[in-house]
Parts: structure tokens; sequence; C-alpha cells
């Protein structure tokens, strides 16, 4: 097995932590434990690590072609290896494929709860009702129930007529 | 342009502002970040971007009502001396002191509002409080953003909510954070187990000037990692929660050291004031590990008639800004060393040795 942070030397340092409900790994070189202070408990370095970026600093290669740019702000995947930082809002778009995988192991969920921006609550409940909707369309058309199927078909053509959409 | 030095708090004053539990939470911090919608992060962005954003937002952020009186300025038009003061008062991060043209900030008289613009995100604004209030801290830079929210389109995703620069500090772009003096934990050896049981809570725990920096003085810096997939609120009572435990576990030390090991604490703390009383040289590291000394043994009763005040108030003025803004010349750190030992000695001289009898 191969140190995750050289690439390099062969691990032979193992690290496991539980944070929530996920289990982190790490399989360090002696030389990057070290140098990470992963043998000194009292170091920040290594929840840092173990939380933070570190060492699944990296877009999955396997989502989207590496040579993949932003199309607004001609950013790369490997420039966001370099930095760890995207480009601009819109590169959530294009690199999504490959971010969520990230996002999963660094955070709790991976869809946003909490503050909504006023202007945009709206939009935010229109779009989880019409999500419902259309499950709810789905299922009664499955169990053959018409009546209900009917009525929430006009619902969602209610809905989409109505010009709620800010963006 | 205003003058950073004369619109500061000045340091006898900031070390006076009270707040609950402040003998173990110094400050209360929130932060959030956010960006505007069709601008390249400034991290990815040209000068010229960065530049029409700082134009479009410091305005913005100087008009809302909270900073009426507010100190607004480019980054570039302060000195490196006055940005470094800026760090040394946990006002503004390093990272940001380290920007110039195209970055910015605007912070309000009372200092419980400082907004960076153009640091790692567009905006990253900050609600401060003195002592244990991080639900204050909440509410206010909560509403803070809410009026901003209508003079800025900020990019906000359904899926993903506020986008920053960083994916870790997407969703909410909020960080919960309290610094804490826990001298007790350490000098009791208890301080690694709760470092890692506040980890495993998904929690991160740094040292006095954030990412990346050691425990000077025993101050702890607590906050939150995850900011997607949870909500504000749910954010905020999980850290006060932990924050009372670590309260409670810091009292329980300190009670535990002065019934078990008064020898103990009575020596490090007469050696902390020997060291800081009596010495000619001195470095601002040892002096912040000392002081902490010298602020326990203020806490536990071991210096009547001397104020915590007065530590907090050294705290401050002995780091290397500090102390530079206060002399004349331009001095090298080991200059330094002499100056903040000269100081320490005269600040001191008022202070009776240690009542341990």
């Amino acid at each position: 097995m191969q140190c995750c942070i050289c690439k390099e030397k062969p691990a032979t340092v193992h690290l496991a932590q539980i944070v929530g409900e996920k289990m982190q790994k790490l399989d360090l070189c002696e030389d990057c434990a070290k140098a990470k202070g992963v043998n000194d408990p009292a170091s920040f370095a290594v929840a840092d690590l173990l939380l933070g970026l570190g060492a699944s600093q990296e877009l999955d290669p396997s989502a989207a072609g590496a040579e993949v740019k932003c199309p607004r702000c001609g950013f790369s995947q490997a420039d966001f290896k370099k930095s760890g930082r995207l480009g601009c809002p819109e590169c959530y778009v294009t690199f999504a494929e490959g971010l969520a995988g990230l996002l999963k192991s660094m955070h709790k969920g991976t869809r946003h709860v909490g503050k909504t921006p006023e202007a945009l609550r709206q939009t935010r409940e229109n779009v989880d009702r019409l999500k419902l909707l259309q499950k709810k369309l789905a299922k009664a058309i499955e169990t053959e129930d018409f009546e209900t199927a009917a009525s929430v078909r006009d619902e969602i053509k209610a809905m989409s007529a109505a010009p709620a959409k800010t963006h | 342009m205003k003058n950073l030095d004369s619109f500061l708090i000045p340091p006898s004053q900031a070390a006076r502002q009270h707040g609950p539990n402040d003998c173990i939470v110094m400050s209360s911090r929130v932060r959030l970040a956010r960006n505007l919608r069709g601008s390249a992060f400034p991290t990815w962005a040209k000068k010229p971007e960065r530049v029409k954003v700082l134009d479009a937002v410091l305005p913005a952020v100087s008009a809302l009502p909270e900073m009426a009186d507010s100190f607004a300025e480019a980054m570039d038009n302060l000195t490196q001396l006055d940005k470094q003061i800026l760090v040394e008062r946990h006002l503004i991060s390093r990272e940001h002191a380290a920007k110039n043209i195209g970055s910015g900030l605007v912070l309000n008289r009372a200092e419980t509002f400082c907004v960076m613009i153009n640091e790692e995100d567009h905006l990253r604004m900050q609600a401060l409080r003195p002592g244990f209030q991080i639900r204050e801290a909440w509410q206010a830079i909560d509403a803070l953003d809410s009026v901003l929210e209508h003079k800025l389109n900020y990019a906000f995703d359904n899926e993903l909510g506020y986008l920053t620069a960083c994916p870790t500090n997407l969703g909410t772009g909020i960080r919960v954070s309290a610094m804490l003096h826990l001298p007790g934990l350490v000098l009791s050896e208890q301080i690694n187990p709760i470092i890692q049981s506040v980890n495993k809570l998904g929690l991160a725990v740094r040292g006095l000037y954030g990412e990346g920096t050691e425990a000077l003085g025993n101050v702890f810096q607590v906050s939150n990692q995850m900011t997607l997939g949870e909500s504000e609120s749910v954010i905020v009572e999980r850290l006060e929660k932990v924050l009372a435990q670590i309260i409670e576990h810091e009292e329980n030390a300190r009670q535990k050291l002065l019934e078990e090991k008064p020898k103990v604490l009575f020596n490090c703390i007469g050696r902390a004031y020997g060291n800081l009383a009596f010495a000619h040289i001195i470095s601002s590291k040892e002096t912040m590990n000392q002081l902490s000394l010298l602020r326990l043994g203020v806490d536990i009763g071991l210096f009547p008639g001397t104020e915590r005040a007065l530590v907090d108030e050294l705290f401050l003025i002995t780091q290397p800004a500090h102390l530079q803004k206060q002399l004349s010349d331009k001095l090298s750190a080991e200059e330094r060393d002499l100056a903040r030992a000269d100081m320490l000695r005269d600040r001191l001289k008022a202070v009776p040795r240690p009542a341990t009898k």
C-alpha cells in the first residue's frame, strides 16, 4: 500500500478516525506521518488532515475528463488539485460529478439545509414541492390510481404556469 | 482615510470588555462566507475582477446601519504594521493580512462586526462577542446578512446552498468558533483526550491564530468543520453544548489541581510571575505562555487586587506589532525582546507577589 500523501513510499502508519458517522482512513509512510505530526496526539494537523482537505484533496478523476475546463472562468481539475479551491460559483456545476464524493466525505450531508436568501426561498420551496408532486404522480400511475394522477398532474401544470422562477 | 490606530479600541479598554464565562471563553465568533454570482472567487480572479468586486461590496457593507461608524479601507492602503495589529486583535486572518490590491475590510466602531472582502471568498463577515456568546454572535451576523442579501446578488444553489471557494465551507458557509483559555486542562494533562473527543464530534481544535497555528498561551480555538447538510442553528447548538462541557472540564481541572497538587500549581504560577516581573529579555512566545499562568493565578485568587484585565491587556500589547506601534523606532526582534521585558517589569511593579502563604 502506498502512502496517500507522497504517493511514493510504502504506508506503514495507518490511521482511522470516526467523525460523526463516517470512518475516515489514512495510510501514511513514516516520513509523511512525522511531517504531519501524526505521531504526536496533541497535534492539530491530524484533525485537519482527517477532517478537512488533505489526503482527499482531489476530484474524482474517473468522473469527468481531466481536461474539462469551467466554461465561465477557465478553471480546471489540475488547478483544484493545486489549490483545493474552485474558480467561480459556476465551477460547482462544471465539476459537479467529481465533487460529489469529496463533499460526501467532508460534510454531514450533500444537500444544503439552513438559511436561504429570501428572494430564492419561494423558488426553493417550489422546487421541493414539484419534486414531491412528481413522485406522487409516478406512484399514482404505477398503482393505476388515475383519479389522483389527474389531480396531481393539474397541480403540477398550475405550478409551472406560475412565474415563480427567479433564476 | 481614517487612522486605524485611533479607530481601534485602546488595549486597556479592549481588555475590559466582559461576557459570560469570560475567565475561560475569551471570545466568541461566527463568520459567514458569501460570494457574488457570476464573479470568479478571489484566489482565481484576476486583479481587475477583484477590484470590481471590492468596489461593489465595500460600499454596500459600509452602508449597513450596523456599520454606520466604521473603518472601511482597501488592504493596499494599510501598512504592514496595521495589518499585523488587526491580526493580533483577531479581527482579520493572517491570510487576509497578506492581501493587497482588490481586497478590503469594514470594521465597525464597537468591533462587534468585521467584514473581510476578497479574502478566500468575496465576503467573510464576522460577528464578534466577548465571552461565551456564540448564539448572540450568530443572531447578529444572520441579521446583517439578511439585509445585505438584498443589495448583493449572492451565489446560491438550491442543492448546495451558498457557494464558496473551498468546498469545505459550502452550504451554510458558517464557522462558529470560540477562543478558550484552558491552562487547567493543559497542566493536568487532560487536554489531549479532550481535543480528541472534540475532534470525534466533527469539531476542530486549533491554536491561537487559527488554522495551522500552535496553542500559545494555552489558548485554543474550537470550531465546527462541516457546513453542508445541517442548519446553522443545529451547528450553533452543538457548539454550545460542547463548549459548556469543556468549560466544566476546565473548571474541574482547576479545582482538582488546587486540591490535589497545589504545590505544582503555585510553582508554575510563581515562576511565571517571577519571569514576567523580572526578565530583561523575553520573547512574545514565552510572554504569552507565562501570561497564561498569571491569568490562571488571578482567576484562582492568588493575586487579590489585580484585575484579569491587566493580564489581558498585556497579552495584547506585548505582541510584536502592538509593541512596535508603541515605540518610535523600528526595532529588530532582539530589540523587541528587551523592550517587551522593560514594559512587563514596569507594568507588573504594582502587582504584589502571589498570595500562596
